[in-house]
């Protein structure tokens, strides 16, 4: 079959991202032409900034050089423009003559930076700040003049004006508004900003136009020399920058009779008028809107390859983009409506002297506008809050405090980014630094989350140092990082399908194996990876109980062996205490079993029972079948330990046995598989002893009943359980806790906390199912008995089967054993 | 020493799985993908020495239990962007009967 042949025009971050999500998708699909003006190949030009400042070299930022296209096959044609496109005959000539016919066209020429029509515009020295021949010419007349000029204080002019001063000039920014970057920050923030850049030596003029750029003496060549403003005066200037916006560059498919408005007019499939012609990017006019920043971009680019390799599912619906400022040491966020009217509620704190400024706007209870300077840690979750469309207003006096308000571990909580040395440890469990971060940012081109996990691992593992991370990867590439939208998140890279989606699938169709399910969802892979088999296995063990068949080979090696490994490949041995209560025979039965197999250390856990560390894998079964007790699944995602206090029966202050209650309660949910790990505690009274509120389900007891909390957390991050119900018997706290667990085991994706879930759906939503409606409790709890009824011990399933899982191959005795066996030993291979 | 050890029946091993086996120059894991191709690696991650037998296998290769490094089982190689290699012995399926070559 003849390769159709498709031609981009313009080789920018837009365009070339597009064909990199094409040949993901659709690698032998066409023969690719790329036609581009600049005699770079594509490079991140966000990172213009960081080269001007010096703190990066034009080769780093590189993103495909001349060898990536090679081996591609791609044809590329570098420093030609293309000049005229004949639609009719299908072809595009480019300014060196060259001709290349098309079935599909891309187009992806980006934008213009817009020049003000002064005396002067077109003197030397006077420049735009849009590629890396500006940027060259920038650095050059910083070497050898003193005075520069910025007119417009946005983003960008920002940026070159910081850049400058880094290279030794002295730099006035001249901007028209009131207050910087004012379609971005209010005057407040923009207030702070300013005094910070200032303190770096920056001179501001604001409210002030530009009338006239002043040509310089013989001297200097007729090179510009100063700018003349609106009041008269003059500053002196052998450079002047104009960054005061751009337009999208869409000449080429005016003339060539393309419907173009503010940009070339396309659909959400990203297809112009002309249905053999696409375009992506700045140069595009999406539903009115052109965008200006690379993530809405990048996501026009997974849209429009998606239709370019005759997918045909995806749409672009428009983004709700961010902003963030690439000054080194300088964090600004903002996003939304962050004015604010008399319409809005407005949240806002500021502290002028340490530089923090946050403002949140809510309307009807939701989260519509945020504006960050200083501490801008909590950006992602502000933003996420803001795209979901989500009701705030049950944790509104929480808000401002942001999503760490309640102590992360493990990084000393710091929450600024730019404060930080650059040897501070960013990531306590993987000893990241933030230079290491930063640099690899930088080096590799990364822009998001997950490739900086990936390349440098951190906040790869517990996850506490993610904001901070995030908030590095905001100063390092701008407005071009954007938090993942949860709702729409794939499980993981072997499929397209959220969470949601595959449980769905999996119930509606009864799909009723890992393979089936894949087969029927597409999976990309043969089967799957090691994050989606442990989540499929999951959902099939919670849709099916009692019919499917467990999977061990898609089960992490805790759940496998029913022990937890160690860091030198041995394991731990916790046995199930109910409710932390013991006799002196069950200790005595630990005692013996830890000295005959000489384990080395014997440890009461924080869970109130007893951790035999350092089994070797080979004895596992021996001990457990020398324990004769069942197991406490410490290993799993699953029911771990109802703590309890000693409650009534003993102690003075007691109104309820919690002991009773919590012993009652661990057994009901015996060897509950769940999403993630679930903890229980009964506290007899307010005191609290059993610490009930910082557990996925805690139970206080109080002189008439027991009050039920849920959704709390003590770990990486800790979370304070939330007020589910206040009931009066014991039974009806089993209840309740049992049709809790049994919604969240339903409905939470794999590894959600019950803490993460509650916040997704609200507390109001699981009050509904599980307080309000008696009638949806008991299914909700009937169905979690069903599930649980006759599950066997793990560890006395093992005892009996004595299955080869956790018996190595001794090498010696099988060579023995096949020497006596004459037909193998007769087909041993030379 | 370039002989081939007869291990042990295909069956022993599990699909998506992998055993160990101990040898005199130390565990080597024996991993079978759904493909029921063989692949054997000394069972210790180049991360910091985790047992890779314990991991998950998928396609051609296996997430180690302890961090999650992801090796190619094809070679012992980490999978880009994580460097190190785990070493790699030679494996083949005769009749039935899975046979370990310990020799390079
Ligand atoms: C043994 C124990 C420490 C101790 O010696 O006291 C322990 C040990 C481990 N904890 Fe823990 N945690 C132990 C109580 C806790 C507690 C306190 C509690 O349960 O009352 C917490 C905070 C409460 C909570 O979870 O809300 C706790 C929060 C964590 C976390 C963070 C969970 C979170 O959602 O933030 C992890 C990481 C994870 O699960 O992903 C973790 C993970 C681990 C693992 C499983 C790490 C691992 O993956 O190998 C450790 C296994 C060691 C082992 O082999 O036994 N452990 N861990 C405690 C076992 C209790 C038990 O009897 O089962
Ligand atoms: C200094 C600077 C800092 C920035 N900082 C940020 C930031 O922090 N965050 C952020 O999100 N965004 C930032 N941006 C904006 C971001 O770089 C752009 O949104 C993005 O590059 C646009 O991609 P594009 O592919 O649409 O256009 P471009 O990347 O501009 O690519 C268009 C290409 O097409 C070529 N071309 C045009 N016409 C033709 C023709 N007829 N024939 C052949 N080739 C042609 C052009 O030469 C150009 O190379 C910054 C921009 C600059 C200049
Ligand atoms: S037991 Fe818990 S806190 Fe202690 S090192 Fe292990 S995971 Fe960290
Ligand atoms: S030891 Fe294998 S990933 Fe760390």
């Amino acid at each position: 079959m003849r390769r159709m042949k498709l031609v981009m025009v313009g080789n920018g971050m837009a365009g070339v991202r597009t064909l990199e999500e094409l040949l993901k998708l659709a690698p032998d699909l066409y023969d690719i032409t790329v036609f581009g003006a600049e005699t770079a190949p594509n490079y991140n030009r966000i990172l213009l900034s960081p080269v001007l400042a010096g703190e990066q070299k034009f080769a780093q930022i590189i993103l495909n050089d001349r060898a990536w296209y090679e081996t591609r096959g791609i044809s590329l044609h570098l420093g030609t423009a293309v000049t005229n496109i004949d639609r009719r005959a299908r072809q595009v000539r480019a300014a060196d003559g060259t001709v290349a016919p098309y079935d599909r066209l891309l187009f992806a020429t980006g934008s213009i930076p817009i020049r003000l029509p002064i005396p002067g515009a077109e003197l030397p020295g006077v420049l735009a700040y849009r590629d890396i021949a500006d940027t060259e010419a920038m650095i050059a007349a910083a070497a050898t003049h003193r005075h520069a000029v910025v007119i417009g204080g946005g983003l960008l002019g920002l940026e070159a004006a910081n850049g400058l001063k880094a290279r030794g000039m002295e730099v006035t920014v001249v901007h028209l508004a009131p207050w910087l970057m004012e379609r971005q920050l209010d005057a407040t923030a923009a207030g702070l900003l300013q005094t910070a850049l200032e303190q770096r030596g920056l001179r501001f003029i604001l409210g002030r136009e530009t009338r006239e750029l002043v040509r310089g003496g013989k001297k200097s060549g007729g090179r510009v020399a100063a700018v003349r403003l609106d009041d008269g005066s003059e500053l002196p200037a052998e450079l002047v920058v104009m960054a005061v916006g751009i337009r999208p560059n869409d000449a080429l498919a005016r003339e060539s009779g393309l419907f173009c408005e503010r940009g070339i007019v396309v659909n959400d499939t990203m297809m112009s008028y002309d249905p053999r012609i696409y375009a992506v990017g700045e140069c595009v006019a999406h539903r009115g809107v052109a965008y200006g920043l690379v993530a809405p971009l990048f996501e026009q680019a997974k849209v429009c390859a998606n239709h370019l390799a005759e997918f045909g599912i995806a749409r672009y619906l428009g983004s709700t983009p961010s902003t963030k400022l690439k000054v080194t040491g300088i964090d600004v966020f903002s996003a939304g409506e962050f004015m604010g009217d008399s319409q809005t509620d407005d949240i806002v704190l500021l502290d002028k002297k340490g530089g923090v400024y946050k403002k949140l706007v809510l309307k009807d209870g939701k989260l519509v506008g945020a504006v960050l300077v200083g501490d801008t840690v909590d950006s992602s979750w502000y933003f996420q809050l803001l795209k979901d469309g989500k009701p705030v207003s049950e944790y509104r006096e929480r808000l401002m405090f942001g999503q760490s308000g309640l102590g992360n571990t493990g990084h000393q909580g710091k929450n600024r980014a730019a404060e930080l040395p650059d040897d501070f440890e960013v990531c306590g469990c993987n000893g990241v630094c933030k230079g290491t971060i930063v640099k690899t940012i930088k080096d590799r081109g990364l822009f998001t989350l997950e490739e900086v996990r990936q390349h440098t691992k951190a906040s790869s593992s517990c996850g506490s140092c993610t904001g901070l991370v995030e908030q590095i990867l905001a100063s390092v590439v701008g407005g071009a990082y954007q938090p993942v939208l949860n709702s729409v998140k794939p499980m993981c890279r072997c499929t397209d399908y959220a969470h949601e989606d595959v449980r769905r699938a999996i119930r509606e169709n009864r799909l009723m194996s890992i393979p089936e399910a894949m087969r029927f969802l597409e999976w990309r892979t043969p089967n799957g990876c090691a994050s989606c088999r442990p989540a499929l296995n999951y959902y099939l063990v919670c849709a099916w109980p009692h019919e499917y068949h467990d999977d061990a080979q898609s089960r992490f090696i805790n759940e496998r062996a029913h022990a937890n490994i160690q860091k030198d490949g041995s394991f731990s041995v916790v046995p199930r205490i109910h409710g932390g209560v013991t006799t002196p025979a069950q200790l005595r039965r630990i005692a013996e079993v830890a000295e005959k197999y000489a384990v080395p250390t014997v440890k009461i856990t924080g869970g109130q029972r007893i951790d035999l560390l350092g089994v070797k894998k080979d004895d596992l079964p021996k001990v457990w079948a020398d324990l004769d007790m069942p197991s406490g699944f410490a290993y799993g995602k699953s029911i771990r330990t109802v703590k309890t206090c000693v409650g009534s029966e003993w102690c003075r202050f007691g109104v309820q046995d919690s002991t009773r209650l919590g012993i009652e309660l661990e057994h009901a949910l015996d060897r509950m598989w769940a999403p993630h790990k679930v903890k229980l505690a009964v506290s007899g009274c307010p005191r609290n002893c059993a610490e009930a509120t910082i557990k996925d389900v805690g139970v206080v007891g109080v002189d008439s009943g027991w009050e039920i909390y849920v959704a709390g957390n003590g770990g990486i991050k800790a979370e304070v359980a939330q007020f589910l119900a206040k009931v009066k018997t014991g039974q009806e706290v089993l209840e309740f806790t049992g049709a809790f667990l049994q919604l969240y085991r339903e409905e939470a994706r794999y590894l959600d906390r019950s803490v993460h879930w509650v916040q997704r759906v609200g507390l109001d939503y699981v009050k509904g199912r599980v307080v309000e409606d008696a009638a949806s409790r008991q299914a909700l709890f009937g169905r979690l008995q069903e599930a649980l009824r006759d599950q066997p011990d793990p560890w006395a399933e093992q005892v009996r089967t004595d299955s080869a899982e956790f018996r190595a191959i001794q090498l010696d005795s099988c060579q023995a054993e096949g020497n006596r066996d004459e037909r193998m030993a007769e087909n041993l291979p030379s | 020493m370039s002989e081939w050890l007869k291990i042990c029946p295909l069956e022993d091993i599990p699909r998506l799985g992998a055993r160990v086996v101990r040898t005199a120059q130390g565990d080597v894991a024996v991993f079978r993908n759904a493909e029921d191709e063989l692949f054997a690696l000394a069972d210790q991650c180049p991360h910091r020495g985790g047992p890779l037998s314990q991991g998950i296998v998928f396609d051609r290769r296996v997430s180690c239990a302890l961090h999650g490094l992801t090796l190619n089982l094809d070679s012992g190689a980490a999978q880009a962007p994580d460097d190190g290699c785990a070493k790699k012995y030679r494996v083949r399926l005769d009749k039935g009967v899975v046979f370990l070559n310990l020799g390079a």
